[in-house]
């Protein structure tokens, strides 16, 4: 299946990209396993704070579908 | 369709003035409440911050915002709100964040502006990196 990362703030300075597309052979990807593979992927230092965004929705978990937008985000610093 | 919230680059003091002009012909109106954000020169290990670098997640940041409003429509009796949030680098004593809430009268005004500022802050994925005079940066968090 086909899940298209995003990145962003201190995230994407790390990753240095801000978006990839993954094409993945198993169709049974969830997000814990998408987050372990790219923390360890480009040694991200704070792990921690990051919250996941699966489709604009704020703490999804669980299996992903094919097509789906996952957002790896820091801190939010608005205002 | 939510509604457009960001602007690229610092908001100009006139787009505050234009703002309130607007709103003279509603006449139900009896206050206005307006909050705006201003790049703050911090000073961090002796190095001052020149300018603070805005990215958001526009698509996300744009329907969250949404959802507050809604919110804010739903707790106090407004007549209108609108939000304006600055992305690309802005510099220090440039505005990046303006809030206007109008409603009959001014507790209402006045109570949702902070919810909506309070809110935006707190739930909305807007990333901000401080840019120091020596070009080294570090990521901003909310306090």
């Amino acid at each position: 299946m086909k899940i298209t990362i995003k990145y962003f703030g201190v995230i994407a300075e790390e990753a240095g990209k801000t978006e990839e597309v993954l094409e993945l052979d198993s169709d049974d990807i969830d997000v814990e396993f998408l987050k372990d593979h790219c923390f360890s992927k480009y040694s991200l230092s704070d792990t921690k704070s990051i919250q996941v965004a699966v489709n604009q929705n704020m703490g999804a978990s669980g299996p992903l579908q094919d097509g789906d937008e996952v957002a790896f985000l820091p801190p939010f610093s608005g205002g | 369709m939510p509604k457009k919230i960001f602007i690229q680059g610092a908001i100009p003091p006139e787009k505050i003035s234009d703002s309130i002009a607007k709103h003279q012909s509603k006449t139900e109106i009896g206050g206005h409440s307006i909050f705006l954000g201003q790049i703050r020169a911090d000073e961090v290990d002796g190095k001052a911050v020149t300018a603070i670098e805005y990215t958001a997640y526009e698509e996300m940041a744009e329907k969250e915002i949404d959802k507050i409003r809604e919110e804010a429509f739903e707790k106090f009796d407004l007549t209108c709100a609108h939000i304006y949030h600055s992305l690309g680098k802005i510099q220090a004593g440039e505005l990046c964040f303006f809030v206007f809430t109008s409603s009959a009268h001014r507790k209402a005004a006045r109570e949702a502006n902070q919810f909506l500022v309070d809110e935006i802050k707190e739930r909305v994925p807007i990333f901000g990196k401080e840019i120091f005079e020596d070009e080294t940066h570090q990521w901003k968090v909310n306090r």
